[in-house]
């Protein structure tokens, strides 16, 4: 009993990883930030989302202690139709609130070019 | 209608409280439960899943800031706003306060209830300073004139922060009465489920605001 219960909620030594690792993972975007290193737009803010992607799933692993077994593994899989819907939400909303003007009236430029086509 | 009576008649059975055991208003396991799970019936995952539809609400709240982040309406952008340095520390607030409830646990599992109340609090000490931080960083905002009433962009964070902020009180709120709970009957099996449910809720909360201060604030400055 004792056994599956450290197993499933942690230890000192597993608490003190993920602490560990969210440090890390927290200084370095902040540090990259407040330190205004030069390593241009994109990189920047590719390294802000994939750290804290990664602190995210530490997160999930140490504190939360979701495992592929617990709960007969209804746990993760509501945890992965989460994540689903919300991939669904975030990408569709910003693909859609920003291509609104997709079909709109055709821009002075564009007839211009379509007018001056061979 | 017999059946109604029956019904009736049985539910009111059900609700009278036998005169030995005092009315519960809680979900309680019986020994039988307890044996065949090793684990709580199903709580813990009743719980879960409001942590995963809360997760939708915090994401639809994302969502809403990548539309309307960058609409300043000629007022304040983030770089002119947000102050860092106070970030990072009150991120390190709640990350210190999530390690300390990590630490509240397992004094539990020990069955060390002093251990146990004295994490509890410096957790919610944790938390308290993240909360004051927060209302600092809104009421400077405000003063600066940087007011939802301001731009899309405002609106949306002070929206999706503030909801941030409301869970982090509730969640203060509930670590209070905990451990009034703890105090007043020990470390029963009731109390042991609902420190494992706070659990759950405070470190999702930590979860959130990793996407908070990745999303609004880093890159925020950033654009």
């Amino acid at each position: 009993m004792s056994a599956h219960d450290n197993e499933a909620h942690g230890s000192y030594k597993s608490y003190l990883i993920g602490f560990g690792l969210s440090v890390i993972l927290t200084l370095i975007p902040f540090g990259l930030v407040i330190g205004e290193f030069e390593v241009g737009l994109p990189w920047a803010v590719g390294i802000i989302f994939g750290l804290g992607a990664i602190q995210i799933l530490v997160h999930v692993h140490y504190f939360l202690h979701v495992t592929f077994r617990a709960e007969n593994g209804w746990q993760f899989m509501s945890l992965v139709f989460t994540a689903t819907l919300l991939v669904i939400v975030l990408a569709g909303s910003i693909w859609v609130m920003f291509h609104l003007n997709e079909n709109m009236m055709p821009s002075h430029d564009q007839i211009e070019r379509v007018r001056n086509l061979p | 209608m017999s059946s109604i009576a029956q019904k009736t008649g049985g539910m009111a059975k059900e609700a009278e409280p036998g005169d030995d055991k005092p009315f519960q208003f809680h979900v309680f396991e019986t020994e039988h439960d307890e044996e065949e799970h090793g684990h709580d019936t199903g709580t813990m995952l009743g719980f879960w899943i409001y942590l995963m539809s809360d997760c939708l609400i915090f994401g639809i709240l994302f969502a809403v800031h990548a539309v309307l982040g960058q609409n300043y309406a000629a007022g304040p952008s983030p770089a002119d706003l947000f102050e860092i340095e106070m970030i990072l520390v009150s991120t390190f607030m709640l990350l210190f306060s999530s390690i300390t409830y990590g630490f509240a646990v397992l004094a539990m599992q020990k069955d060390d209830r002093k251990g146990l109340v004295r994490w509890l609090i410096v957790t919610g000490i944790f938390g308290l300073a993240f909360l004051g931080l927060e209302i600092y960083e809104f009421s400077h905002l405000w003063h600066l004139g940087a007011t939802p009433m301001a731009s899309a962009f405002l609106s949306s964070f002070y929206f999706l922060v503030g909801t941030h902020g409301l869970h982090v009180t509730a969640g203060c709120i509930w670590l209070v009465v905990l451990l009034t709970q703890v105090g007043m009957h020990g470390l029963t099996h009731e109390n042991r489920r609902r420190i494992m449910c706070l659990s759950l809720f405070w470190h999702f909360l930590d979860l959130i605001w990793i996407g908070v201060f990745s999303f609004v604030y880093l890159t925020g400055v950033l654009l």
